[in-house]
């Protein structure tokens, strides 16, 4: 194993110039001895200590929604924008390394024009989730490279109106959702969403932007504020929200709670 | 990477024709191209002055042949291929004549290359240029097919097309198609060529004699015919032009491309065409 180590770092000594001492770095296109391939695995490690994001898929509406990190005083609160726009009809949001998502996001946005460009249609949210997904595979089999540390969830609706809601990870695999959450505390939040994503949950599109403020609420500290949200409705760009609709959403949320709390407490007294 | 892949396709055409066609031995003052390049002038498109030269002119970029015997590269200048969309589709109609030069090299050339049970493209200028890169954009749909899991788009894959032959721009390559097929958006036709025009429209002729086939296409064609009334039409077109065009004759191939895919109507013999008209008039 060593001398193998050794003489991939003259490889690629010649080819670009790399610490010398950074043997670790040409571990990670090696497969461990079970089976596994670290780099990726601590990817998504990294993946998990990102702030939450979650996507859900109404009839007639995507939405994303992400848990806004708190900004230091001075700090202009716009720059920092966790949803992205890929192109019309389709949008991101990811959880991770920033940095790497701002490569991966601009290689997607060059890719959409591009097919609009060679194929003169736009692209589906099947397409372009998949040209992520490969491009996050390429760099876990790579000289020199190390996989991206983003998962991503992509919204949107394809050309004959159907909404869709993908899911990439570090590895470069994608599955289709109908809800799904990534980043802290993701498990807590699709647990939620396994309980509470029903057909009527999602019928109109209020319910649907509720739903996910919910599935939120369950992960992030002090309400409204700390929420960012996005939704593309059928045929429309992509719109975020202001956060005095979300405050409004939010105060009604809470407010259906108290309700519910109530009836039950009158259930039990009678 | 370029200069590679043109000197394969050279190498390829050679070993295509050289099974096919007769040995013609030409003085090279006999020039091929007569009566017309690929694009119809209508189109306000010029045939650039290299597409009527003689073909004995020695492409720099593409070494001799082994044997030293020359061969002359058949081309199809002279032909007639027409297509228009209606209500029911795309109508496609080309001739079958080949020439080279006033000699008639073959009166059943397959003028409409099949790229995929829903996809035709017609060929006019060079045969092996419009074949080579028609079975090329065969391969590219299929890929995009299972890649996709949807048809490729007629615009797409015209665009394919274009693009690639607009890579060998200026390389002496001669290619007039058609790409004809239904897609989502209904029926679709393109105009490609090898100078890298590519037009949408409803109605195309290409060649030598498609001056006489709009004459025709022109007068009878509406949005509303029935498909019997189109395939006369085009059937007609492509028979008047044979009558008028010493380029252009032998037989003609008629295809109906609609929802499902692609129809081989009819072939018909210009000459039998011929009587017919006349007993009918």
């Amino acid at each position: 194993m060593r001398t193998m180590m050794c003489s991939r770092l003259d490889e690629e000594q010649s080819g670009h110039r790399t610490h010398p001492h950074l043997l670790l770095s040409t571990i990670f296109f090696f497969f461990s001895p079970d089976g596994h391939l670290f780099q990726v695995e601590y990817a998504q490690e990294a993946v998990k200590k990102g702030s939450t994001a979650v996507g859900i898929r109404g009839k007639d509406i995507v939405v994303l929604g992400v848990e806004k990190k708190s900004v230091a005083k001075l700090q202009e609160e716009r720059t920092v924008r966790k949803i992205c726009a890929l192109d019309e009809h389709v949008c991101m949001a990811f959880a991770g390394l920033t940095a790497d998502a701002r490569i991966v996001i601009n290689r997607a946005r060059v890719e959409c024009q591009s097919h609009r460009l060679t194929v003169e249609d736009p692209v589906t949210v099947e397409y372009i989730t998949r040209y992520i997904a490969t491009l996050k595979q390429r760099y876990t089999q790579s000289n020199g490279r190390r996989p991206f540390g983003i998962s991503a969830l992509i919204v949107g609706f394809d050309y004959d109106g159907t909404p869709r809601l993908y899911q990439t990870d570090p590895s470069g695999t994608y599955h289709a959702w109908k809800a799904n959450a990534i980043g802290r505390s993701a498990k807590t939040v699709r647990e939620f969403l396994e309980k509470n994503y029903t057909e009527e949950a999602i019928a109109g599109d209020n319910e649907a932007i509720k739903l996910a403020i919910k599935a939120l609420l369950e992960v992030v500290q002090s309400g409204g504020k700390n929420i960012e949200l996005a939704v593309i409705r059928r045929n429309q760009p992509l719109k975020i929200l202001e956060s005095k609709e979300i405050e409004t959403l939010v105060t009604e949320i809470e407010k259906e709670k108290e309700e519910e709390a109530e009836k039950k407490k009158q259930k039990k007294s009678t | 990477m370029l200069l590679v892949h043109h000197t394969f396709s050279k190498m390829a055409l050679a070993s295509v024709l050289s099974g096919d066609s007769a040995d013609f031995s030409f003085d090279s003052s006999q020039s091929f191209a007569f009566g017309g390049g690929p694009g119809p002038s209508g189109l306000g498109l010029e045939g650039t002055p290299g597409d009527s030269l003689s073909f004995s002119v020695k492409n720099p970029l593409c070494v001799g042949d082994d044997d030293g015997v020359e061969r002359k590269i058949e081309f199809l200048h002279g032909t007639t291929t027409l297509a228009f969309k209606f209500q029911h589709g795309v109508i496609v109609a080309v001739d079958s004549r080949a020439t080279a030069g006033s000699y008639i090299a073959s009166q059943t050339v397959k003028k409409v290359i099949e790229i995929n049970p829903y996809l035709l493209g017609t060929m006019a200028g060079g045969a092996a240029d419009c074949s080579f890169w028609e079975r090329l954009l065969a391969r590219q749909c299929r890929i995009y097919e299972l890649r996709n899991k949807e048809r490729i788009s007629v615009a797409a894959a015209s665009k394919l097309l274009a693009n690639m032959v607009y890579q060998y721009k200026g390389m002496g390559l001669s290619m007039g198609t058609m790409v004809c097929g239904w897609d989502k958006r209904g029926p679709g036709l393109y105009y490609v060529d090898s100078e890298g025009n590519r037009v949408c429209g409803d109605l195309f002729a290409v060649g030598s004699g498609s001056m006489y086939a709009y004459g025709v296409m022109d007068s009878g064609v509406r949005h509303d015919l029935t498909v019997e009334e189109a395939c006369e039409l085009g059937r007609r077109a492509i028979y008047q032009a044979t009558y008028r065009d010493a380029y252009s004759g032998g037989q003609v191939n008629l295809y109906h491309v609609h929802s499902e895919g692609w129809t081989r109507i009819s072939q018909d013999d210009v000459l039998v065409l011929h009587h017919q008209y006349k007993d009918q008039a």
